[in-house]
């Protein structure tokens, strides 16, 4: 039972970082290799305040996404923006350029080593259920990160920003011929998208640990939650990273000698019988 | 009525060897001479334009985008070094072996890859990479896992010619195989399946309507480009004597397609000039400052797609077409 909890933490903190992805990805239909990037600049933003500026947790995560998603935006302006209409190719090469940069960058200012993160007292230590022990921080994360998801479920399904965003996405041409700002809706959910990798970035250093290589380590993770969720998909996204996250960890704990073979294994099966996902819809063109 | 005829000449003229091309193949005689100390570096040089070549043919002329060519190059060099370890140290039977082992694979693959869009492509050839990868890092008794596989010990080349300390005979084995293998690729290219792949690439709807079987052909050339990284996955291993687990990394993928973007895809030139600009920065820059030559490798990637979409190769052929077009003008 523990380690089921422990899947679901870590399937819901997959969520949290890859939603962002299957939005770029699965709708603008951009292949952006560098979303682990963002994920890994919120994570160093939240160890830095935390440590050297001595912000506290609960405050330094918010901040974390902020900033990521800042990021985001400075980069949707200047580069990603030139390539929207350019071949799938050439989203690749630009993005895998953007993360060698990254990480070297990382590795200038914050060397090799992984980085230390003190949790809060409140978020350390354990509940013990009969059968079930959970640790507060995983908890904590399971929480927030099913709050955000019901949140973006509503503000997709809901609010008129869903509404024109969803649109921008379907067919670009018509939208903008009824008066919605397409560019600026992109650039929104680009800084939406980044901001949530920010702050899952931020909450996983806990979990997943935080060094230059992050982007590459887990990149494949992310990619596969597109494929096998579908694009665009919220619930899909949600259901994919549970699954994900349950599969890695029970795979790990009870047939560590296979490794991540399983869940390459499954992502080229799955691409191969169901290209569009689980939960399915057709990309933009 | 007669049949409307078609001058083909165009197409039979670029199959001949220009001067500039003999010129270019000089260079790494000369090379030889001029760089007696180097000559490890020079092979290695070479090796990865075997690869980089590979991976032209694949996306440079079909348009097959692949972020897992790593995976034949690995499986060739594990299967030279393990057929070289176990004593069967020949080394043209082992680039045999390799080709065929990584043309088998790439042949099974092609069926995976050819289902779906560039971004299925893009997941699929990473998945194998990735899982061979982890195949590979797991199956630590036959191939040494992260400690790489080592004990591979190499004989003379037809008997003859034996392996030495300073890598003479591995830099003109290197050589040969890449030069007989850059022929028989540019034989391919022009001729009439190479055609066929550059059709597919520009107008795959069109295609089959002129009745080129999309599907085989891809397939095919898939095939092909495996078996040519295999066979520079078992020189690597062979003239190294050494398999890292590294030959299967993501990272060699990525810097393998930077290459090509490099030197400018679809022009078989592009993937040597590619990777000898690329691979004499990296031996000069990475002198400099080892940790941080990733960034300026990320730099230069971003800037060629923003602003240099067809590489080195392309800029040159602007550039000649500029000159002739300033000596015309002269000669009015």
């Amino acid at each position: 039972m523990t380690i089921l909890f422990d899947g679901i933490a870590s399937g819901m903190l997959l969520f949290l970082i890859s939603v962002g992805l299957s939005v770029t990805l699965g709708l603008m239909n951009f292949v952006n290799l560098a979303h682990g990037a963002f994920a890994m600049v919120g994570g160093y933003v939240c160890v830095t305040l935390l440590n050297q500026l001595g912000v506290p947790f609960l405050l330094s995560l918010p901040l974390a996404g902020l900033l990521t998603a800042l990021v985001g935006v400075i980069f949707e302006r200047t580069l990603y923006r030139r390539l929207y209409s350019a071949t799938h190719l050439d989203q690749v090469l630009f993005s895998i350029g953007l993360v060698f940069m990254s990480m070297a960058t990382a590795h200038y200012f914050f060397g090799p080593q992984q980085q230390p993160l003190t949790l809060p007292d409140f978020l350390r230590g354990q509940i013990k259920l009969p059968g079930l022990d959970m640790g507060v921080y995983r908890l904590f994360l399971i929480v927030l990160s099913l709050a955000i998801a019901f949140g973006l479920q509503r503000m997709v399904s809901g609010t008129r920003f869903g509404a024109q965003l969803r649109a921008s996405v379907d067919n670009p041409r018509a939208a903008r011929g009824v008066g919605i700002n397409v560019e600026r809706i992109f650039t929104l959910t680009f800084a939406l998208g980044s901001g949530l990798a920010g702050l899952g970035g931020a909450l996983g250093v806990e979990m997943l640990g935080l060094d230059p290589g992050f982007p590459v380590k887990y990149l494949v993770y992310f990619l596969i939650v597109v494929a096998v969720g579908g694009s665009g998909s919220i619930t899909g996204s949600l259901v994919a990273s549970l699954v994900l996250g349950v599969v890695d960890v029970v795979g790990k704990y009870y047939v560590p000698q296979v490794g991540a073979f399983v869940i390459y294994a499954v992502m080229v099966v799955m691409l191969v019988l169901r290209p569009q996902g689980l939960f399915g819809r057709r990309a933009a063109h | 009525m007669s049949l409307p005829t078609i001058d083909l000449s165009p197409l039979k003229r670029a199959d001949r060897w220009q001067p500039a091309e003999l010129a270019f193949w000089f260079l790494p005689v000369l090379a030889y001479f001029v760089f007696p100390e180097n000559l490890v570096l020079l092979s290695q040089i070479a090796i990865m334009a075997l690869f980089c070549l590979s991976l032209d043919l694949i996306l440079g002329y079909a348009g097959i985008v692949s972020l897992g060519h790593a995976a034949f190059f690995g499986v060739g060099a594990y299967a030279a070094g393990l057929l070289a370890s176990q004593g069967f140290g020949d080394p043209l039977m082992g680039l045999l072996v390799a080709a065929l082992v990584s043309a088998v694979l790439g042949f099974v693959c092609s069926f995976l890859v050819l289902r779906g869009t560039d971004l299925t492509r893009l997941m699929v050839t990473l998945g194998v990479a990735m899982m061979l990868y982890e195949v590979a890092n797991k199956l630590t008794f036959i191939t040494g896992g992260v400690d790489g596989l080592q004990g591979i010990e190499m004989k003379p080349i037809l008997g003859q010619f034996r392996f030495d300390l300073y890598g003479k005979t591995a830099y003109w084995y290197v050589l040969v195989i890449l030069f007989s293998l850059f022929w028989v690729a540019r034989k391919l290219v022009h001729s009439p399946f190479g055609l066929s792949l550059k059709g597919i690439r520009l107008n795959v709807g069109r295609m089959p309507a002129i009745g080129a079987p999309v599907n085989a052909r891809l397939s095919a050339v898939y095939t092909i480009g495996a078996a040519y990284a295999g066979v520079a996955g078992a020189l690597l291993a062979q003239t190294t004597q050494f398999v890292a687990l590294d030959v299967l990394s993501f990272n060699r993928s990525a810097e393998l397609m930077l290459i090509l973007v490099l030197g400018g895809s679809g022009r078989l030139y592009g993937a040597l000039v590619g990777t000898i600009v690329f691979m004499t920065a990296h031996h000069l820059l990475s002198d400099i400052n080892p940790e941080y030559w990733q960034f300026w490798l990320g730099a230069l990637l971003v800037l060629i797609v923003l602003f240099a979409r067809d590489g080195v190769m392309g800029g040159l052929q602007r550039l000649m077409k500029r000159l002739s077009r300033n000596k015309v003008e002269a000669a009015q």
